[in-house]
């Protein structure tokens, strides 16, 4: 059986779980601390 | 521990480090597949299907870690009140299934070539899968317990209890000697199986695992409080 297909599909599931998880959570962050900061310069 | 028990003065630190722990991590872990796919030689009996354990390893230890990490807040929650404890394990819960997922997804990827299957009812296998639906029901019961705006000690307890199946996850392989090879690095002794042009891209792999997860568990964190905050401003606002 040649091994290959399952190695990339291994490296491919683990880099693309790990990228969507970082970038999820920096968009999240980014948008609640600018939320943060808006709200610290109103009245 | 109670130094830093204040948001602000946790907040101070976790800026600054959160892209160091984030970029040292990504170009360790893109040094590490890289050797690992190219460099790192074929194993005599699995040939080049062992290249998956650069990544399944680092995400089964990551997935173990990251429950120790829940029980470890957990603890300090109910026993010291540390206020960003529950924050932390609320943090670490999603990652930590993300690496769950992805060790059962990989390992069962490994196996095929490797065992002729993509699962069996194996005592590692299984207890990692029981780790899965641990990390779904601490996420579900926080989301939960967040909406009704309790004190989280139910949520802390889940997440002392589930560190029983840490150590059936370990020593599964012992206990049940069936598919899954037995401990071929064991930190305790110091000693390893692995030879080391496979066991150098292993290490480097499971850091820049663990500095990445770091940094998402800190955005994770800097996120709850920043939203604390605009939900503590915007009553403040309405009263």
């Amino acid at each position: 059986m040649n091994p290959w297909p399952f190695v990339v599909a291994a490296y491919a599931l683990a880099i693309a779980g790990t990228l969507g998880l970082t970038a999820w959570s920096f968009v999240a962050m980014r948008r609640a601390e600018r939320a943060a900061e808006g709200l610290k310069d109103r009245p | 521990m109670h130094v830093y028990a204040n948001p602000a003065r946790f907040l101070k630190i976790a800026r600054p480090l959160t892209p160091w722990l984030g970029w040292i991590g990504a170009v360790l872990i893109a040094a590490a597949l890289i050797d690992g796919l190219t460099l790192a030689p074929p194993e005599r009996l699995q040939g080049e299907s062992v290249r998956i354990l650069y990544v399944h390893v680092p995400a089964a230890w990551l997935a173990m870690a990251g429950w120790s990490g829940i029980a470890a807040a957990s603890l300090a929650q109910l026993v010291w009140r540390h206020p960003l404890a529950a924050v932390a394990a609320r943090a670490i819960a999603v990652p930590g299934a993300l690496f769950t997922a992805i060790c059962l997804a990989t390992g069962s990827l490994w196996g095929r070539p490797t065992w002729g299957t993509y699962w069996e009812w194996d005592g590692r296998m299984t207890s990692m899968l029981v780790l899965l639906f641990l990390y779904a029901g601490f996420i579900a019961l926080a989301g939960a317990e967040k909406e009704r705006s309790g004190e989280g000690r139910i949520i802390a307890i889940y997440g002392l209890v589930g560190a029983i199946n840490l150590p059936i996850i370990h020593y599964s392989v012992l206990w049940w000697r069936t598919l899954h090879q037995g401990e071929s690095i064991s930190f305790l002794r110091g000693t390893s199986t692995i030879d080391s042009a496979m066991l150098w891209p292993l290490l480097a792999s499971a850091l820049g695992f663990s500095l990445l997860f770091g940094a998402i568990v800190l955005m994770r964190m800097r996120t709850e409080l920043a939203r604390t905050k605009v939900e503590a401003r915007l009553r403040r606002m309405a009263a």
